[in-house]
């Protein structure tokens, strides 16, 4: 089962394996349980949107996938393969990359020392600053990134959107597979939101899962491939966007439960043309 | 002007292309300038001021080559001192003991080389680990335990008068009798070789920035027009050509009794504090990794970088360079006692750091700052003194020219916060 390819060839991977792939995943903190039997896809080339309202266990399920802490059970599976992150470094490693809500960039910087920070580039114990600045221009020109006027400029002088685009610049400029964004349009106007959404539609098309937290249905129904919906710790669904409305997803996010799909439906419910509903199952 | 043909437009995004023109250039810095970037550039301007005022007021006393090789050897301790404070600075923290961290280190050398009688070389290695060990453990104590700098190095400042008091004796002085100890501060090098160090600087300067500009050219990056790096290089050369013809003049007293000319060898010291410092911070990932943790230590963080130990290394440098100030202070007085670094050189230090235009908050600042500003400092103290000024009015200035500076730091803070150039 594919999505209808509408916007070229990137999106017809949906009908593979998926990129990463979380199963019955369980996180608690004391006696509390974050999450609870979890599972979550994020395929290559598709924008993944993950809502849920404040607490449903969003920020524990990202922080979990990116090694900031490990989950107490459940499969943890990359490209097909189980694997162990414990650590960011361990993520890092697979390509999996977080942009936070608070970007973490350096004021005082420039936005190609932004970009490398942490991970310069030197030789000879020199930093190579050459080779940083044309990497860093080829990657924004590959997001087709035009709203910049220099690389060198300081990351103080840009607007929220630029920043926004330098951070998430910064998580695919050492080829990452990956990218969890976690409400990058929560502080923009409406001009901005719009330059970075059509950037995160950009970097599915180029062929990277992308997970996009956000509490914006509107961005989620723009750019979005298929929205999971967590409630209470629980993922309520995972379903593809065309076969939802707004509606559904709101009542998914307060109740957990509606379209068919919801915590309550019974396995099988689920509308045949959504090619993941059919973890729901399991 | 030589560049900018205008060319048509280039692709967006990946070719930054041409060089900016000369004035164009210029309008950049006007507007850096405007925007709060300010740069070195009161420092520029306090020196020339002070330094005309002190001509107007006494043009014979000021303004002559004795005193102005005195004005080099006075400024150096500060100077080194302040260098070494740039890298505490940029993190956001303050080092108080600096100054008596270099009397402690020019304790132990003075120890070494009077009391023991062992060669210069050895009491200077000495004076280096005793002021990268004090800066060992003020650093592991803000780093590891997060007390506030301000604090540790408040304690440090007291503590290390007492370890001063007790290594030197109360009350007493350690000569320095060493020729190359005392040579560092006090001695100048032969014209020839003076005229030979203008010419390596300016040399080096020119061919580093051509390069530069070539290399960047060839990779198809923005570069320096031709005509801005030819008028930098002629401004040094301008300058430092003036200065060294200056300083090579006889300018003893009784030229029959000694002779004294030429460049100081101190300032062959300072120059290569100033490259090698300045390498550091600008060319190495270390540099780098220190600049991001004073503009934001979570964002450094969460980009891998251990902050800890970059907050550890930045008072280790901050410290021996207070080391290699308390060399210059025994030396210019050939001998160290209880005072040695104490009373104001430490906030001159900082007052010279921060006038230079490196920020208080941290994320801001060269080491060129320190020369610029240690110069300014050197001339309000020598030309107050030339005018007969009490001490009570030369501490009067010299506090209300750091707190001006101060000022100009956090004015130019706001305004770029309001520009977004931070």
């Amino acid at each position: 089962m594919t999505l209808p390819s509408t916007s070229g060839p990137a999106r017809t991977t949906a009908g593979e394996a998926p990129l990463l792939s979380l199963r019955g995943v369980n996180k608690s903190f004391g006696a509390v349980q974050v999450l609870t039997g979890v599972d979550f896809d994020a395929r290559a080339g598709e924008v993944t949107a993950l809502v849920g309202d404040n607490g449903a266990g969003k920020s524990t399920l990202i922080k979990g996938i990116a090694g900031i802490y490990g989950f107490d059970s459940g499969d943890y599976l990359f490209e097909g393969k189980p694997v162990s992150v414990h650590h960011p470094k361990q993520a890092n490693a697979l390509g999996i990359e977080v942009v936070y809500q608070d970007l973490a960039l350096c004021d005082n910087l420039d936005i190609v020392h932004n970009l490398f920070l942490g991970r310069e580039i030197t030789k000879g114990g020199r930093l190579d600053e050459a080779a940083m600045e044309r990497r860093a221009t080829e990657t924004l020109a590959g997001l087709s990134v035009r709203t910049v006027k220099s690389i060198r400029q300081q990351v103080a002088s840009l607007s929220g959107g630029q920043r926004q685009t330098v951070a998430i610049a910064r998580s695919v400029i050492w080829n990452s597979k990956l990218v969890v964004l976690d409400e990058p349009t929560a502080a923009l106007g409406v001009a901005q939101t719009e330059q970075v959404l059509k950037l995160v539609r950009r970097l599915a098309d180029n062929g990277l899962a992308v997970v996009l937290i956000s509490h914006n249905l509107n961005d989620v129904f723009q750019v979005a491939d298929s929205i999971s919906v967590l409630y209470l710790g629980q993922m309520a669904t995972q379903v593809a966007v065309k076969d939802v409305d707004r509606g559904q997803v709101v009542e998914l996010i307060t109740t957990g439960r509606g379209a068919g799909v919801g915590l309550d439906a019974a396995p099988g419910t689920a509308t045949p043309s959504t090619p993941l509903t059919s973890t729901e199952a399991s | 002007m030589t560049s900018t043909v205008a060319p048509p437009p280039p692709a967006p995004a990946s070719a930054p292309s041409q060089s900016p023109s000369l004035s164009e250039t210029f309008r950049d810095y006007v507007d850096r300038v405007r925007g709060g970037d300010v740069g070195s550039l009161p420092a520029v301007l306090g020196l020339l001021v002070l330094t005309a005022v002190f001509s107007l007021l006494r043009p014979e006393a000021f303004t002559n080559a004795f005193n102005f090789s005195n004005l080099i050897h006075q400024s150096a301790a500060v100077i080194v001192i302040a260098m070494g404070l740039v890298f505490v600075l940029l993190l956001g923290e303050i080092d108080l003991s600096a100054g008596y961290t270099g009397g402690t280190s020019a304790a132990v050398m003075g120890i070494v080389v009077t009391n023991r009688g062992l060669p210069w070389w050895l009491a200077l290695l000495a004076a280096l680990v005793t002021g990268a060990f004090i800066g060992f453990c003020i650093g592991t104590l803000v780093s590891r335990l997060g007390i506030p700098s301000f604090v540790v190095t408040l304690a440090a400042f007291l503590g290390l008068q007492g370890v001063m008091l007790k290594l030197i004796g109360e009350g007493g002085t350690i000569a320095i009798r060493d020729d190359v100890l005392l040579a560092v501060n006090n001695d100048d090098l032969p014209i020839w070789m003076g005229w030979l160090l203008f010419v390596l600087v300016v040399g080096g300067y020119a061919a580093h920035s051509l390069r530069r500009a070539q290399g960047r050219r060839a990779d198809g990056l923005q570069s320096e027009a031709m005509a801005v790096v030819v008028a930098k290089v002629l401004l040094l050369a301008v300058l430092l050509g003036a200065a060294t013809a200056y300083l090579s003049t006889e300018r003893s007293r009784n030229p029959a009794v000694t002779s004294l000319k030429g460049v100081p060898i101190v300032v062959v010291v300072l120059i290569a504090l100033l490259l090698g410092l300045t390498f550091l911070l600008t060319r190495t990932a270390f540099g780098r990794h220190v600049y991001a943790v004073g503009g934001n230590a979570e964002a450094a963080r969460r980009a891998g970088i251990n902050v800890a130990r970059i907050r550890l290394s930045c008072f280790i440098m901050c410290s021996t360079m207070a080391a290699v100030g308390g060399l210059m202070l025994a030396s210019r007085d050939n001998s160290i006692s209880p005072t040695t670094g104490g009373a104001e050189t430490l906030l001159y230090a900082v007052g010279a750091a921060v006038i230079g235009g490196t920020s208080l908050f941290g994320g801001k600042g060269r080491i060129v700052d320190a020369i610029l500003g240690g110069l300014v400092i050197g001339v309000i103290i020598n030309g107050m003194r030339l005018l007969n000024q009490p001490s009570s009015v030369v501490y009067m200035v010299t506090g209300a020219v750091l707190l001006v500076a101060a000022s100009v730091d956090a004015i130019s803070r706001r305004r770029a916060m309001a520009t977004g150039r931070v």
